[in-house]
């Protein structure tokens, strides 16, 4: 056991230590001497920042279910593809797109489809402006747009798997049996493939509501996410009284995202029924 | 940024890429394959496009390398490079000496514990960087916050998934107790098998496992501009009411370097993938 001490150590000190202190200080009053309180869970569940989750789980939502469906999409296109070499470079180009993201993105989208960007322009040249029917970048909406860049090829590259493990005897048992495309997806194919892929819109629910720099560096922090207002609260914009209110959004952050993590591995559990 | 690789999310699948569904007969395809991928491939080239061709204008329309060549003498550039570099540094050698040790041990000695441990090096997913930095900035003693370096200590346990992940499936594929069992008749010591057996076994793991840490180190963010440090990243952004030209040339050319660095680690691993031995 003692081999595992410089790790048990170092996960005490640099992971467990700073989340027992958000834990615990999600239940005290920031006020010396103030002892324990369920004042900042509700604050961190009421006005602003009730709206803030609201927010951010229902980007992280959109931002899973979009993707996730157009992910879906292109690793079927590309598994049943016959050219064996588009396989090789969607999976190569999943794993490097999965992982940009943060400030450099913001840019490039800044660059494409901000107010003078370029395909801005080519849209206006057509008589499409987006920005003149009430579309901005620098919004929900183009947060939700600029996540699908890494949030496709993480989907790609999760249930792809999957759809691997599709037998084709599978399909030829079904014809055998007089079914039709629609019948074995139907009968077949989706219930085995939908833990799978719930599994995998749950894991991109969770980057959606975890990322931060990208929305930060689009929206200068203007949009209500509870990740923004945790950093609003970490930058020292903190009204007297609600130090620990922070804490208490961090916590709530750490539930919803365990609560789809524990989904997500009762979901593996099911598919490994499948996979053996 | 997140550094991601499929075998982090249980993908051990893809390394055995049956060939399964695509040997099925093509029945009538349609349309709908190729509009699906242009349009796809669309979203995913046009800002690239785009960038490229907005870094390439000056503010008066004409055409210039100036943002790019511009780059290195923009103030703050210099010291923001150094300082991500070094917080690599610092990160991987951190990452490296306590994950590999740890997994070889576990691996070897613990296996019933090998759930447990799966079950904690996912824990910084769950607890997203945002909220570990609360507590971190909480909790660090004043001499701690005073030096940029608490990043690279947190940075480690942000790469744990991905580092502790490719070395598990490293591990898993190579017979690391006969190889233990081996050397140790030879004469090697424990640290000495470690360093001349299992270290070349697990170069692609390694390499996998560097490359995400170097990738996570080099685009994170959040933690590095709640704790006020100007790194490469927090500079882009700090840098950005200067002027946008040259921004935008820098992210371009910072996704472009992360784009070649991945590439490498899937070249490095297709060479790294040994044909399988017989009766597998």
């Amino acid at each position: 056991m003692l081999g595992l001490a410089p790790f048990a150590i170092y996960a005490l000190v640099f992971l467990a230590w700073p989340l027992a202190d958000v834990v615990v200080g999600a239940f005290e009053s920031g006020n010396p001497g103030g002892g324990l309180t369920l004042a900042n869970l509700h604050a961190a569940f009421s006005g602003v920042y009730r709206q803030g989750f609201v927010t951010s789980i229902e980007l992280a939502a959109i931002t899973a279910v979009v993707p996730g469906v157009v992910g879906l999409l292109v690793a079927y296109a590309v598994e049943t593809s016959p050219h064996g070499s588009l396989r090789r470079v969607v999976t190569t180009a999943s794993g490097v797109f999965a992982n940009f993201g943060g400030v450099p993105l913001a840019f490039l989208f800044i660059a494409s489809i901000g107010s003078t960007g370029m395909v801005t322009r080519w849209l206006a040249a057509i008589g499409l402006d987006p920005y003149d029917h009430g579309f901005t970048l620098y919004s929900f909406t183009g947060v939700a747009i600029v996540y699908l860049y890494f949030q496709i090829p993480l989907m790609v590259l999760v249930v792809t798997p999957a759809l691997q493990a599709l037998r084709p005897q599978w399909r030829e048992a079904s014809e055998s049996l007089g079914a039709g495309s629609w019948a074995y997806w139907r009968r077949v194919g989706a219930p085995i493939l939908a833990p799978s892929v719930l599994g995998a819109m749950l894991l991109l629910f969770g980057f959606g509501l975890s990322a931060y720099a990208t929305a930060e560096a689009l929206t200068s922090g203007s949009i209500a996410l509870t990740s923004i207002q945790i950093g609003s609260f970490l930058n020292g914009n903190v009204i007297a009284g609600q130090a620990n209110v922070g804490k208490a959004l961090g916590l709530g952050m750490v539930l919803v995202a365990s609560l789809s993590m524990v989904v997500y591995v009762l979901l593996q559990r099911r598919v490994s029924k499948w996979s053996q | 940024m997140v550094a991601v690789d499929a075998s982090v999310y249980g993908g051990e699948g893809m390394r055995k890429a049956s060939p399964a569904v695509a040997s099925r007969p093509r029945r009538a395809g349609g349309l709908w394959r190729p509009v699906l991928l242009l349009a796809v491939g669309a979203y995913f080239v046009l800002p690239f496009v785009a960038a490229l061709r907005y870094a390439l204008q000056s503010d008066t329309g004409t055409f210039s390398f100036s943002a790019f060549t511009g780059i290195t003498a923009q103030q703050g550039f210099g010291p923001a490079i150094g300082l991500s570099l070094r917080l690599l540094v610092l990160t991987v050698a951190l990452t490296l000496g306590l994950m590999v040790p740890t997994a070889v041990y576990v691996h070897l000695r613990l296996p019933r514990l090998r759930r447990i441990l799966d079950g904690i090096t996912i824990l910084p997913i769950v607890v997203p960087p945002i909220v570990l930095v609360i507590g971190v900035l909480d909790v660090a003693p004043t001499f701690a916050k005073a030096s940029p370096y608490l990043l690279g200590f947190e940075y480690v346990v942000l790469a744990m998934p991905f580092a502790y992940r490719s070395l598990a499936a490293g591990l898993a594929a190579i017979d690391v107790k006969t190889l233990f069992e081996a050397s140790r008749s030879l004469g090697g010591g424990p640290l000495q098998t470690l360093r001349r057996v299992l270290v070349p076994n697990l170069r692609a793991a390694l390499l996998s496992a560097t490359v995400l840490t170097v990738a996570l180190v080099l685009g994170e963010f959040t933690m590095a501009s709640l704790d006020q440090y100007q790194t490469f990243p927090v500079w882009i952004v700090a840098f950005d009411q200067n002027n946008s030209h040259v921004s935008t040339a820098v992210s371009f050319l910072a996704l472009f370097a992360t784009w070649a660095l991945l590439m490498v680690i899937s070249l490095l691993d297709r060479r790294g993938r040994t044909p399988p031995a017989g009766g597998e």
